[in-house]
């Protein structure tokens, strides 16, 4: 498209333009959606689609066949994904090398091709077209649906498909107040976290005078969470109009994209969607000649977990260090240059559209009656299906590991599942059932926290485990209050002394009483939900705690001060293959005679216990 | 003018007064490290903790940077600020044994037991040092360095700061620096030696050598001769 197109001035002009671009869009009907996200292009997706584009050269089909570059399709752990349209025909695990026989086979000849098509791990079903899968299937995918079939960097692929839709309905045909409304009555709850109701939090916005602002925070730091960052980097324009509407009902005229640098393609992506719609007119001034402008900035945060805490972020978007305040007094009063501020996270924002677009009442039907709409959940640790999935908020835990998730990797045992990010707790079984919505998770303890899903099988240690979101948190808190920074820090060192094996009950009890301080006396959400991770644990794991503690023994096998190696004679055929690749020099033995493990020796890796094909190493 | 409940007695107060003034001016005992009349508040050592909302829906905040605002229902006293506040005192002995205010803070709030591992840090992080050379000295010649447990006060790029004047204002209000305790010894971080004192030679020489403001000593034998 040349650069020198028109700005947008009335709805007409948009419906004109967009028909034009939907034009475009339906010519390619045969097209290849490959996935660019994060996960897939470190499996080398880039190479895919440079051998698909050589491939299509060579057979002459570069007209006839389009090709995508997208954002997270979702199902990570199968990575790199190949999606061929119209029939939808998935390949899992491809390698650059396959794309000829892709465009030979299915392409030209519309077979599918056997070996590439998604097994489910569990039952062993084959499954050819992505509506099929188990995954996709129980997904309810409003947001990240347009992950498939739109190109981030082009905002005619948006516009075709019904972007901006919403923002000109907004401008053109609602009055701020009742966008706000609109929100309301939607009862949009905050994805960042505190789930906190954002039609209340922009009415407020709404009502006080003067010059305001809107900040999308798009910080996400919690390990093993990328809901924001797959957004922004495959719907960019999603998340840019919610905030030009958020900006619009709030009488915002300045927006503030805040962004960690870790980012650089959600950047580089968030860069040109604000670039694309400032030059059809969507953002700036006058945007469709309704009189209403705004302008919208990045601002490119250091990567630094607090900063995500709204007033931390407000004093770094401002060039100071990112610490946390008192509120009150509140932000919608005064934030940012002290001026009333609305702070929203990404996927709050990208929901906005979808409200303006379909009405609070439809959007409504998704979710619960006190959460309402889908919730993406990132999907990691020991499932078959690791990766993003979007769910109607309030289905429960079990229908998440198991169905959509395919259920624990090798057969093992649920043993727990984490929610909300470092901060959340630790969930057993019996609450597998539980509906995952914010009030639900608060009460047993956890938090829905900003979407995070690690889930845990009988080989985790859950001491091990604490001490380790009690690393991250300690290494992440500003340091202003004293509980926080050396509170954590004492929680951790007490932990660590009881995987070490030399803990004991007083010290048991001592960790309790400090958590329930530490939670009381913070100042911020970081120090106050903090201790999560070790209360739950305790709660609902207590005896794991109580096994390393008086018989120094660690259950899971993990903590390695706990554990010791040993070969069981009467297993051990001498084969040499433990001898061969201890690091640490520990065994010794001749070939066909019995190993032995020099236990002073021994690094406790667990290398040998791996290798072993006679299973003739005990670990206790 | 803005009403409030504290510890039962209704208040009213000018808009922008803290709780902590409020505290401070009604008489009731807040204990404070990080805090300096002279300084903006700060909020970093959490020892002002004072409890708010109605029972069951309350929770803790520290008092010198929550605003008074109308109908709040604030109560300094409570066990559970009061256990708060012990369990952060024997925080702050385990940490930092050698600082005076620390040890008089463990005496005033009966705190006779640490069960954390002894450290010997020189530094707890208050900041009053910070303010102190901003606000007051106006040469922002020192700052906090990092985050989290990494956190310490420096100058720009650990240089020798061509803003500092030496005035020594910095040492002058660190609680950690003024007096050092003797009391500590290695294994023991408690010192708790001047709920034992035997009243010193203060009195003999007039009170003109006493460094102690207020001396321990001094309050004790007040107290015992009431
Ligand atoms: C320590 C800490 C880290 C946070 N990190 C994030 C974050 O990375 N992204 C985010 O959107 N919200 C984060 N939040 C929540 C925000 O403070 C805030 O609630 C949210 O951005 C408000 O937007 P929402 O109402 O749309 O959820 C964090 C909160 C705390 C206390
Ligand atoms: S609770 Fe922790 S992260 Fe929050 S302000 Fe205090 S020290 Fe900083
Ligand atoms: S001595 Fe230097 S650092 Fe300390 S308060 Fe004075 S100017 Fe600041
Ligand atoms: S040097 Fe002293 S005044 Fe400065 S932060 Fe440390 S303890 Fe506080
Ligand atoms: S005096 Fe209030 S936190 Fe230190």
């Amino acid at each position: 498209m040349d650069l020198e197109a028109p700005k947008i001035k009335s709805a007409e002009e948009f419906f004109y333009i967009q028909r034009n671009y939907q034009k475009q869009y339906r010519d390619n009907n045969r097209f290849i959606v490959i996935c660019g996200d994060t996960g897939c292009t470190a499996r080398n997706s880039k190479a895919i689609l440079g051998n698909l584009d050589r491939c299509l050269k060579e057979k002459d089909l570069s007209e006839t066949v389009g090709t995508r570059f997208t954002g997270c399709l979702g199902l990570c752990e199968s990575g790199p994904l190949v999606i061929v349209y119209p029939e939808e025909i998935l390949y899992h695990r491809v390698i650059p090398d396959d794309m000829l026989e892709i465009v030979e086979e299915t392409v030209l000849e519309g077979r599918i091709i056997d070996r590439l098509i998604y097994r489910d791990p569990s039952s062993g079903e084959k499954y050819a077209y992505a509506r099929d899968l188990p995954f996709y299937k129980k997904q309810v995918r409003n947001l990240l649906g347009g992950n498939w079939k739109t190109d981030p960097t082009k905002i005619e692929d948006y516009i075709a498909l019904g972007g901006y839709e919403a923002l000109v309905k907004a401008v053109t045909e609602m009055s701020p107040g009742e966008v706000v409304q609109e929100v309301k009555e939607a009862r949009l709850r905050g994805r960042g976290g505190a789930g906190f109701d954002a039609g209340l939090k922009w009415e407020e916005c709404f009502k006080a005078s003067g010059r305001k602002f809107i900040i999308c925070n798009a910080d996400e730091g919690d390990p093993g969470a990328f809901m924001d960052r797959s957004l922004l980097e495959g719907n960019p324009h999603a998340v840019l109009e919610g905030l030009i509407i958020g900006a619009y009902a709030t009488g915002a005229r300045e927006g503030v994209v805040y962004i960690r640098s870790e980012y650089p393609t959600a950047v580089e992506k968030i860069k040109t969607a604000i670039n694309r719609a400032e030059e059809l007119g969507l953002v700036g001034d006058d945007i469709l000649g309704s009189g209403f402008g705004v302008q919208i900035y990045l601002s490119i945060g250091a990567g630094a977990f607090v900063c995500g805490e709204t007033s931390a972020l407000i004093a770094s978007v401002d060039g100071r260090i990112g610490e946390p305040v008192q509120k009150p007094p509140r932000l919608v009063q005064h934030g940012y240059l002290d001026r009333p501020t609305v702070v929203n996270n990404v996927e709050t924002l990208a929901n906005v559209p979808h409200i303006i677009k379909q009405g609070a009442e439809n959007y409504r039907a998704t979710g619960t009656e006190a959460s309402s709409g889908t919730k993406i959940f990132s999907l990691v640790g020991k499932v078959n299906n690791t990766g993003l999935v979007e769910v109607p908020l309030g289905m429960t835990l079990r229908e998440i590991i198991f169905e959509i998730g395919g259920g624990i990797k090798e057969g093992k045992a649920f043993k727990a599942v984490q929610t909300g990010g470092p901060s959340g707790g630790c969930l057993p079984a019996s609450y597998l059932d539980l509906p995952t919505d914010f009030e639900s998770l608060t009460e047993v303890g956890s938090l829905m926290g900003s979407g995070g899903m690690i889930v845990m099988d009988e080989d985790t240690c859950m001491v091990d485990l604490a001490g380790y979101f009690l690393k991250f948190l300690a290494d992440e808190s500003c340091g202003c209050c004293f509980t926080c920074r050396e509170g954590i820090n004492r929680l951790l060192e007490l932990v660590q002394n009881i995987s070490c094996g030399r803990g004991s009950l007083d010290q048991l009890d001592l960790l309790k009483e400090l958590a329930e301080v530490v939670k009381d006396s913070t100042l911020c959400g970081l120090g106050q939900t903090a201790p999560n991770p070790v209360l739950s644990t305790i709660k609902y794991f207590e005896d794991e705690y109580r096994a390393h503690i008086l018989q120094n023994k660690c259950p899971a096998g993990v903590c390695r001060a706990l554990i010791t190696f040993e070969i069981i004679e009467s297993y051990c055929n001498g084969c040499g293959l433990c001898k061969k690749n201890c690091p640490s020099d520990a065994i010794t033995g001749e070939q066909k005679q019995t190993h032995y493990i020099d236990k002073d020796q021994c690094d406790k890796c667990g290398i040998c216990f791996s290798t072993c094909r006679n299973e003739a190493i005990l670990k206790q | 003018m803005i009403n409030l409940t504290m510890d039962g007695l209704k208040i009213s107060v000018e808009p922008g007064a803290t709780l902590l003034d409020v505290a401070r001016f009604y008489g009731a005992n807040i204990p404070t490290l990080c805090y300096d009349e002279a300084l903006s508040p700060y909020g970093a050592c959490r020892l002002c903790l004072v409890e708010i909302g109605e029972p069951g829906k309350s929770r803790l905040v520290s008092s010198c940077t929550y605003p008074a605002r109308e109908k709040l229902n604030v109560r300094t006293n409570t066990v559970r600020v009061m256990q708060t506040r012990k369990m952060i005192i024997e925080l702050y002995l385990a940490t930092c044994p050698s600082s005076k205010t620390i040890q008089d803070l463990a005496s005033k709030y009966g705190v006779t037991g640490v069960r954390f591992s002894p450290k010997n840090e020189e530094c707890i992080l208050c900041g009053l040092c910070v303010r102190m050379c901003e606000e007051q000295m106006q040469a922002k010649a020192i700052g906090f360095v990092d985050r989290g447990v990494n956190r310490r006060i420096s100058t720009a790029f650990d240089r020798k700061s061509e803003q500092c004047r030496l005035c020594g204002a910095c040492m002058y209000i660190c609680p950690v620096c003024q007096a050092r305790c003797q009391g500590p010894s290695e294994e023991s971080t408690l010192c708790n030696a001047c709920l034992n004192l035997s009243p010193p030679c203060l009195e003999n020489n007039d009170h003109t050598l006493c460094y102690m403001d207020p001396c321990a000593a001094c309050e004790l034998k007040k107290k015992t001769n009431q």
